[in-house]
């Protein structure tokens, strides 16, 4: 059984790198996925940094961990994890969807280091990521399947397809990691379209579940050991999280999911980061 | 004239490719003893994948698949295998540009007693306006085998549209591989040229024996590869001729006869599409009686050919 240590303020200091490069994309005025990306940046700073096996210096290791990103308007912390891991040169920050960017707006095997499918048409992810895992045991490959999947997604009928078909095949390199913030285009799910007892519906279908708090390092750290360690089903981590978290006047606020900041608001998301860094750091 | 079953084709050219080729993955959506990807089931039941009555989470995995290395081949009817999962062929494979490869059986009005909703006259249009993809119509059970390896070995994603009956053999049984972008003259003729496509290069054959006698002298060009489509030979073939047919178990909206259109824009010529006339299809008791009804038949042809004459 492999085991990984984490060191807590580490990957918390790397979750606030996340969300500083989150800003550096999306300077006052430009118009992008705040919500959702700040949202999964602890999730991203435990996978990348602390679990999966991959080598920033060869991201074709045909061994690799894979991340999709199936809501892949939230690709902007991926962006970021993969530029705090090196993958991504840092000057690229400013370009998002500009013309000729390697940064586009949605996720694109074909022009971005490090992303590994075309997805963001919501529903797909899941069923690309059940391929893969399938792919990958077929070449005997120990790589390791991780899809973040939407709370607002799972209205897709193809993800409970991709559900059912995982557990035929017995997908246990397959991880599912629901980004539960409540919080759609247009609203909370709740008013919107709300899709009650989750993670019951998952078990329904047969995953291993595992329900954590979405920004403690450590639940997520240990969900990702137990799913990593989990034969015969493949896991699914239903992890509450909140909305534009680290950014106070962005917390759960729909407007953020896709919105742009003023000078003031991005003057205070600064600060905001400037704070939690050093008490962090104190702790 | 030898007939052969198309579907049969795909199915052992798939345990051929298969035994050749470890990487060569199927999925099927329980239609697998219609479309004969079972053939594939029986000799390698670990590289086989039954994804239920699910195709849209089929053409997904089917990508995910080809990320990891593999070939994959998914088939169902052609109207689920595209339409259904139309969003996903576009974004998950024809996007990246994989080499995922999907046939559609049972393609045009061929599944003639289970009526409109199963009858697919609008595949080759959904197929044919996405980059990357190419889009094939064999004309026969030979041509469909080969078909097959050539879609496994060329790089991104490919379409197969594959007629449900037993058609005659046309093509000779030879070594020549399948080139994909191919189009061949099956018939030489002077007057007139009829582009045609699966069954209805069969049905323009009789129709260029019938005119013959009349003395209309026609050249019937099979058009199995339909994207890309040759524009070279489009050129060639209807060079001095006093007018063009289009013949395909299609509507002619956005089909193989569109395609001809669209590549002649710049030369133009006196032309008639035969085809579905923007139209639903519907059960019938036979597959001749939807042919008839729908104006797929070599009479049509015959008809078609002489208007182009009279001009």
């Amino acid at each position: 059984m492999e085991t990984t240590i984490l060191n807590r303020k580490e990957a918390m200091l790397t979750a606030n790198a996340i969300r500083s490069d989150i800003l550096a994309m999306l300077p006052p005025g430009k118009v992008g996925h705040l919500g959702g990306s700040s949202s999964i940046a602890d999730i991203m700073s435990c996978l990348y940094f602390h679990h999966m096996n991959i080598n920033p210096k060869n991201m074709k290791d045909p061994d690799r961990d894979r991340i999709l990103l199936s809501k892949g308007h939230s690709v902007l912390a991926q962006y970021a994890a993969l530029t705090e891991l090196g993958v991504i040169d840092r000057n690229e920050l400013k370009t998002l969807k500009t013309y000729g960017s390697v940064l586009q707006g949605h996720p694109d095997m074909e022009r971005t280091p490090g992303i590994e499918a075309v997805t963001g048409s919501l529903g797909q992810g899941l069923s690309v990521g059940l391929g893969l895992a399938l792919g990958l045991k077929l070449e005997k490959s120990k790589g390791r399947v991780y899809v973040i999947c939407g709370d607002g997604e799972l209205s897709e009928g193809q993800v409970w397809e991709a559900a059912m078909a995982g557990s035929v095949f017995k997908a246990d390199n397959l991880t599912a990691i629901i980004d539960l913030n409540g919080i759609q285009a247009t609203g909370t799910t709740e008013e919107t379209f709300p899709i009650p007892n989750i993670a019951e519906k998952w078990e329904a279908f047969g995953w291993n579940v595992i329900q954590l708090d979405g920004h403690d390092v450590v639940a997520i750290h240990k969900a990702l050991e137990e799913a990593r360690n989990f034969k015969g089903k493949p896991s699914v981590l239903v992890a509450r999280t909140i909305k534009g978290k680290g950014f106070s006047f962005a917390e759960n606020k729909a407007a953020f999911h896709n919105g742009s900041l003023t000078d003031e608001q991005y003057k205070i998301a600064l600060e905001d980061l400037e704070k939690i860094k050093n008490e962090v750091e104190k702790s | 004239m030898i007939t052969a079953s198309l579907r049969k084709s795909y199915g052992e050219a798939l345990v051929q490719i298969g035994r050749e080729n470890k990487d060569i993955v199927v999925l099927e959506a329980d239609l697998g003893k219609s479309t004969m990807s079972c053939f594939f089931e029986d000799q390698f039941p670990d590289r086989y994948f039954q994804m239920g009555i699910a195709e849209q989470n089929m053409a997904s995995t089917s990508a995910g698949l080809a990320l990891a290395g593999k070939i994959p081949f998914y088939s169902t009817f052609a109207v689920f295998a595209t339409g259904r999962a139309y969003d996903q062929i576009r974004s998950s494979i024809a996007i990246p540009d994989l080499n995922v490869n999907i046939c559609g059986s049972s393609a045009g009005l061929s599944d003639f007693g289970d009526g409109k909703t199963h009858q697919s006259i609008d595949d080759i249009a959904l197929m044919r306006v996405l980059p990357n993809m190419t889009v094939l119509s064999p004309v026969d059970a030979e041509e469909t085998k080969k078909m097959v390896k050539a879609m496994a070995e060329s790089e991104g994603p490919a379409y197969i549209r594959i007629n449900r009956s037993d058609l005659p053999v046309l093509t000779a049984d030879d070594d020549k591989p399948y080139q994909i972008g191919q189009m061949t003259s099956v018939k030489k003729g002077d007057d007139i040229t009829v582009f045609a496509s699966g069954i209805m290069v069969h049905q323009s054959l009789k129709a260029a024996e019938m005119l013959e006698k009349e003395g209309i002298s026609v050249e019937v060009v099979n058009v199995s590869c339909i994207k890309p489509l040759d524009k070279d030979a489009v050129k060639q073939f209807s060079a001095g001729r006093k007018g063009i047919v289009t013949a395909e178990e299609h509507s002619i909206i956005g089909g193989m006869g569109s395609a001809i259109t669209e590549a002649m824009s710049e030369n133009p010529l006196p032309l008639v599409q035969i085809g579905v006339q923007d139209k639903y299809g519907t059960s019938a008791s036979c597959y001749e009686d939807l042919l008839k009804a729908y104006g797929l038949t070599e009479d049509d042809i015959v008809t078609a050919v002489k208007r182009l004459i009279k001009k």
